[in-house]
């Protein structure tokens, strides 16, 4: 009798002080209270829910600190690379200038971007550029095709440019960038693309924090004779005296080729940077958000282990005082 | 020597300008760029242009009125590069034309490269290279942009090897059979043959 009378006032009390623990835990609302009934009838609310979420952020906190760390080092050997191939692209654009607004009846737009994800923005603002351009170079006779060069573009351009897509090109980065792969990579679109105009977009690597779209353009040998009899930019390249070769025509080919490869190879390099310093900021962030997580998750356990322990406190307490009183 | 320090401070803002350049070192746009600009901005207005590589690139000076006294020497390779604005006295290139000496007030020039021996010449002492293929361009301000596919010093160059490589090469041109095969073993030849008398010559 003393029992029921005791799991009677429990009950009694226990409505009163439980409304604090499920606003407490109600806080964040996407995980369920568990009230299991313990002996003499005690209620206690279960932190489980909360434990196993706590346990799931903090594995996801060490995975993105740990790929930083990767996409740290992986920039670090990739940087230098990049900055000594810097000096390659720049005689050529001191000698044919650049003419991104040249009018050509066949365009190439050249994207490269990244196999793998969880770097950021970089590849969409890639295929954004991409885009921009063929909308750009749209009009009567003119036409734009797409040689992709990654996953993450292809997934994209897919999508809605599939009859525009000539040539895709992916898992560029399994073995170590070299000059030598590149050069085969750039004589094959050569080789299968038509094109007036070879337009490469990709991500400039300005700092590990900044990236920014950039589109080279390599001109046909064809527009570059057009482009120099009409004077302007490219005007005084025919006073410089071409040495050896057949006819001027082939030493402008090989030239062409040639500063083809060059800013390929180049530019594929800082794509490459962009993406290891796009993913460091992607995890750093992540791993920040996690331990922010975390930290209110904490709190919230905290808050339901102590509630829960009030409330057994306060049920015996109570218990006990009407047993004596 | 007053001339020489006030040079020397000339010269030290080029470089750390080259190094790291703030936006107002930059030139002014050039006008190719503003046409793009101005279309890109009337079809796609809610993105920025993208850069393009004059924004990146130091303006080269334009030609002197007097020939200068040195020439300036950029040689770059796929993987550094070598020399960066160095003024040097005299560089003889190997061209398909033979060797080719280029001195300072030399005319402008587009030459494509053969396998053969570079040699820079500064004062007294001669750097030599042997580059295997690519391109040079002289330009009328006295400026020489040499692009390498690949460029070693002579004194790293085993001498075995390369008569082994020449011989492999002859049998391989031999027993060619395409003319694909043919111009490869062809190829091979060359570079061996010219590596041969860059060690010998």
């Amino acid at each position: 009798m003393a029992m029921a009378a005791l799991r009677r006032e429990g009950r009694r009390f226990a409505p009163l002080i439980s409304p604090r623990p499920i606003t407490a835990v109600r806080s964040s609302p996407l995980y369920p209270t568990l009230e299991d009934e313990g002996p003499l009838g005690l209620r206690h609310i279960s932190t489980q829910v909360v434990r196993n979420r706590m346990k799931s952020v903090k594995n996801i906190q060490k995975i993105t600190k740990a790929m930083k760390m990767v996409a740290a080092s992986k920039l670090r050997a990739i940087q230098t690379k990049t900055e000594n191939s810097r000096g390659l692209w720049q005689p050529f654009t001191a000698l044919l200038g650049d003419l991104p607004s040249a009018d050509v009846k066949k365009n190439v737009v050249v994207t490269i971007s990244s196999d793998k994800g969880l770097c950021g923005g970089i590849n969409s603002t890639s295929v954004k550029i991409s885009k921009g351009l063929h909308k750009l170079n749209s009009g009567p006779e003119k036409e734009t095709k797409y040689v992709i060069l990654g996953e993450k573009a292809k997934a994209q351009l897919v999508r809605d440019s599939k009859k525009d897509i000539e040539l895709i090109i992916t898992e560029l980065q399994k073995n170590p960038l070299n000059y030598t792969q590149v050069s085969v990579l750039a004589d094959e679109i050569l080789k299968n693309v038509e094109y007036d105009a070879l337009r490469i977009v990709f991500n400039k690597f300005q700092s590990v924090v900044s990236f920014v779209p950039t589109v080279s353009t390599v001109l046909s040998p064809e527009i570059v004779e057009r482009e120099a009899e009409s004077g302007g930019k490219l005007g005084d390249l025919d006073s410089y005296e071409v040495e050896g070769g057949e006819t001027k025509g082939e030493i402008l080919q090989n030239l062409a080729e040639f500063q083809f490869s060059c800013t390929m190879f180049n530019a594929v390099l800082e794509n490459a940077c962009s993406e290891q310093g796009a993913r460091m900021s992607a995890m750093d962030s992540s791993s920040r958000n996690a331990g922010d997580m975390l930290d209110r998750l904490t709190l919230t356990y905290n808050r339901t282990r102590q509630a829960s322990i009030t409330t057994e406190l306060i049920e015996i307490i109570s218990g006990a005082s009407a047993l004596e009183g | 020597m007053l001339r020489r320090a006030s040079m020397l401070l000339a010269r030290r803002p080029i470089l750390a300008a080259r190094a790291r350049p703030f936006s107002t070192d930059l030139p002014a746009a050039p006008s190719a760029d503003a046409t793009f600009t101005e279309a890109w901005t009337k079809v796609i207005p809610n993105m920025d242009p993208p850069k393009t590589p004059l924004s990146f690139m130091q303006p080269r000076p334009p030609t002197p009125s007097s020939i200068p006294s040195k020439l300036t020497v950029n040689f770059v390779l796929p993987y550094a590069s070598e020399l960066a604005t160095k003024e040097v006295d005299m560089v003889i290139v190997p061209a398909t034309t033979g060797q080719m000496g280029v001195l300072p007030g030399h005319v402008a020039t587009i030459a494509e490269l053969k396998p053969g021996v570079l040699s820079v010449h500064e004062g007294s002492e001669v750097t030599k290279y042997f580059v295997s293929s690519g391109f040079v361009f002289i330009h009328a301000n006295s400026f020489a942009d040499i692009i390498a596919v690949e460029a070693v010093p002579l004194d790293r160059l085993d001498v075995n090897l390369v008569q082994k490589g020449l011989a492999e090469f002859t049998s391989k041109l031999s027993s060619a059979t395409t003319d694909l095969e043919k111009a490869e073993a062809q190829i091979g030849i060359d570079v061996h043959s010219a590596l041969n008398s860059a060690l010998t010559g």
